[in-house]
């Protein structure tokens, strides 16, 4: 093979190697960047350390609850509140029901979004079910509890956030069984 | 094999080995296009088959899983298997001729391009005759459809994929190679002809997406079975994610298609005019736009994901700006025929058409570029109609003329005009019978991808396999006329084959020689 080819086809296989490596390694960490800074996806932000703040009383925003079973998943899911008014700073605790209602031990992870996309980083969670897989054991039922702030920065068009968790089976992909677990 | 090709005369063993060890540019041009050829009748009977279960309301042929089946399929070996593999037969066949070269640069690894193929289309159509059937989430593969609700035959569909990618990309990285390095002593770049043009452009898309269609699948193929969560959002990933890498290869593919058909045009165009292509250069600066842009608009195929509206705003302007350059395209074609000798040979016959169905395909798709019209268009038979003005009467009808246009430059004989014209006019009325309709079908509302529909949509469904069935006959007799040619075709001996055809490819005698510019040609 000539040199003048040999030197190409290196040079266009590196590019096409270095797009196959930028497909997967690169794209979706960079997915997720993106809708962390813009908040597209209504993905929240991890466990959140309260800091104190002034609790702004000549605000009030409703915070709404939803909560959706994904695809064939069989557990009875829903918030104990449906919507709760909340002052800016204030720190609230709510919790949502569970039930196993299989005769089999169940693992669940709930995923949460929140709407509208420019709130989701003003919603905190200083602590959370969705930080953990959920093991029930057959036919057992659960409190499971929320507490979040939400931050006093909240864009003042902002009136009523709704969060919603998606409740899906994890227990094939679960390492640990629910017993370890608990 | 330097004495020449091994005929049927030698024996079947010779002859065989012939086409299966063959490093020669012209025979692997041909069994490219024989396969693509053979792929799109494969999907042309998927379609037939959609379009009779469709005849009529209700379910009367086939089962809804084996229709989203049937898409799904259709899709898949149309792009993949007929209309890619179509032109880079026609960029083996032609790009040494047009620019002096003795053959492509890197021919041992053509012959593997080439062959690993039919293999991956063997593993992707075995898969319809496999427990839980083949592929059935339609050509775009979206998860969690292709993943956590697809059947187990989807890793011989993610397999087959990874073979034609890495078929494309060893073709492209040919064609880069050749048109780079082997270009005859005073063939400038702005001096290629067009054809060269588009695809050594498109053969870049091709080495940059490629790989990111092997690296999505490569996600669904570790989500399926290695326990990752690219996109699955139980664990953490984003179907929407899978969404934006797909048309992040996507987009580029829709050029992929389209760029070859629009240098087979600027081809035919100037031959039939008897004028040389207006706007030369602009048309090479408007390929190399489009290409660009190509990878800046993917978004606009997922205008309903929730975008933030600066987002929608974006790509709905983006996709916008495509047409400036293609409009500059369209134009030129027009200003080359514009007071030109015009003759109405099939191969300018279907340019022409192309030219005007193209650009009708290019306004519905300006259409669909309005984010806010698009949550109303979306995943409707409008899109369905749109793109098949645009990859049917766009690429297929290019891939049409090209193979009438220099049929007789490779076997040495001449077609029938007066039943190439027939076939043309058969394909016309059929195409539009068939997919004016869906237009009409998509704004009304009727959704793409279903086994059914309501009745208010009935009547035009019924035109519509109509002339799907139409359109169908007439390739059959492109087939036809194709082999009578090579058999019963009338000898053609002078180098150029048409009067006004100009290039490199007309100089070398006809039928073209098993070897041609073994010394190069000087151009001035």
């Amino acid at each position: 093979m000539q040199t003048s080819h040999r030197k190409l086809l290196a040079k266009l296989v590196a590019m096409a190697v270095a797009m196959f490596l930028f497909a997967v390694f690169v794209l979706p960490p960079l997915y997720d960047l993106f809708c962390e800074i813009t908040g597209i996806g209504g993905k929240t932000d991890g466990k959140y350390e309260a800091v104190d703040v002034r609790v702004d009383t000549s605000r009030q925003v409703e915070v709404q609850f939803v909560a959706t079973n994904n695809a064939e998943m069989p557990w009875e899911f829903y918030p104990m509140e449906y919507s709760v008014v909340v002052h800016p700073g204030e720190s609230r605790a709510v919790n949502f029901f569970a039930h196993n209602t299989t005769g089999e031990d169940m693992i669940a992870q709930a995923i949460p979004n929140v709407l509208p996309n420019n709130a989701a980083d003003y919603f905190h969670k200083t602590a959370c079910f969705c930080f953990d897989s959920q093991p029930l054991a057959a036919g057992d039922q659960a409190e499971l509890g929320l507490v979040f702030i939400i931050d006093p920065d909240l864009p003042h068009s902002v009136n009523t956030v709704t969060l919603s968790y998606t409740l899906f089976d994890i227990t094939d992909r679960s390492e640990l069984s629910v017993s370890q677990i608990q | 094999m330097a004495h020449g090709p091994a005929t049927l005369a030698d024996g079947w063993v010779k002859y065989a080995s012939r086409w299966l060890f063959t490093t020669n540019h012209k025979d692997i041009g041909t069994l490219y296009l024989w396969f693509s050829f053979a792929m799109f009748i494969l999907g042309g009977s998927f379609a037939m088959v959609i379009r009779a279960e469709l005849f009529q309301p209700g379910m009367q042929l086939i089962k809804p899983e084996f229709f989203n089946q049937m898409t799904t399929m259709h899709g898949l070996v149309m792009v993949f298997g007929a209309i890619m593999p179509a032109f880079v037969g026609l960029a083996n066949w032609l790009i040494p001729m047009m620019i002096g070269a003795p053959d492509m640069a890197l021919p041992r690894m053509n012959n593997l391009s080439f062959w690993i193929l039919p293999f991956a289309f063997a593993i992707l159509v075995a898969t319809l005759f496999m427990e839980g059937g083949g592929p059935n989430f339609g050509w775009t593969f979206y998860a969690p459809l292709s993943t956590t609700y697809a059947p187990d035959t989807v890793n011989y569909f993610i397999f087959g994929v990874h073979i034609m990618g890495a078929s494309s990309i060893m073709g492209s990285i040919n064609i880069i190679a050749t048109v780079m390095n082997m270009r005859a002593p005073g063939m400038t770049y702005m001096k290629m002809p067009m054809f060269v043009w588009t695809w050594l452009i498109t053969a870049f898309l091709l080495v940059a997406v490629m790989p990111v269609l092997a690296g999505a699948v490569t996600m669904m193929l570790m989500d399926i079975n290695f326990g990752t969560s690219f996109f699955d959002a139980a664990g953490g990933g984003d179907p929407v994610l899978f969404q934006h890498i797909f048309w992040f290869f996507g987009h580029p593919e829709v050029y992929i298609i389209i760029l070859p058909a629009f240098g087979v045009v600027s081809q035919i165009i100037p031959t039939f005019s008897r004028k040389p292509l207006f706007g030369y250069s602009s048309m090479v600066y408007a390929t190399a736009s489009i290409a660009f842009m190509s990878f800046i608009v993917w978004a606009h195929h997922m205008f309903t994901v929730g975008m933030p509206i600066a987002g929608e705003l974006y790509f709905m302007y983006a996709t916008m700006l495509i047409a400036v350059p293609t409009g500059v395209k369209v134009f030129n074609w027009i200003t080359t025929m514009y007071k030109g000798s015009l003759t109405f040979e099939t191969p300018m016959l279907f340019s022409i058409a192309f030219v005007i169905l193209f650009t009708f395909g290019g306004f519905t798709g300006l259409m669909l570029s309005i984010a806010a019209a698009d949550i109303q268009y979306h995943d409707t038979y409008f899109v369905v109609a749109h793109f098949h003005y645009v990859m049917v009467a766009g690429a297929v009808f290019s891939g049409t003329a090209a193979v009438y246009y220099w049929l007789p430059k490779w076997c040495g004989k001449m077609y029938d005009e007066t039943m190439g014209k027939v076939q043309f006019w058969i394909a016309f009325i059929g195409f539009n019978i068939t997919f004016m309709p869906q237009h009409f079908l998509g704004l009304a509302g009727m959704p793409r991808r279903y086994a059914d529909y309501g009745l208010q949509f009935a009547d035009w469904n019924m035109v519509s396999s109509i002339g799907a069935f139409m359109y169908g006959a007439a390739q059959i007799l492109f087939l036809f006329n194709v082999v009578r040619t090579i058999t019963h075709g009338k000898p053609v001996d002078k180098p150029e084959v048409w009067e006004g055809a100009e290039g490199l490819e007309w100089t070398v005698p006809t039928p073209a020689p098993y070897h041609t510019f073994e010394k190069p040609p000087q151009v001035k």
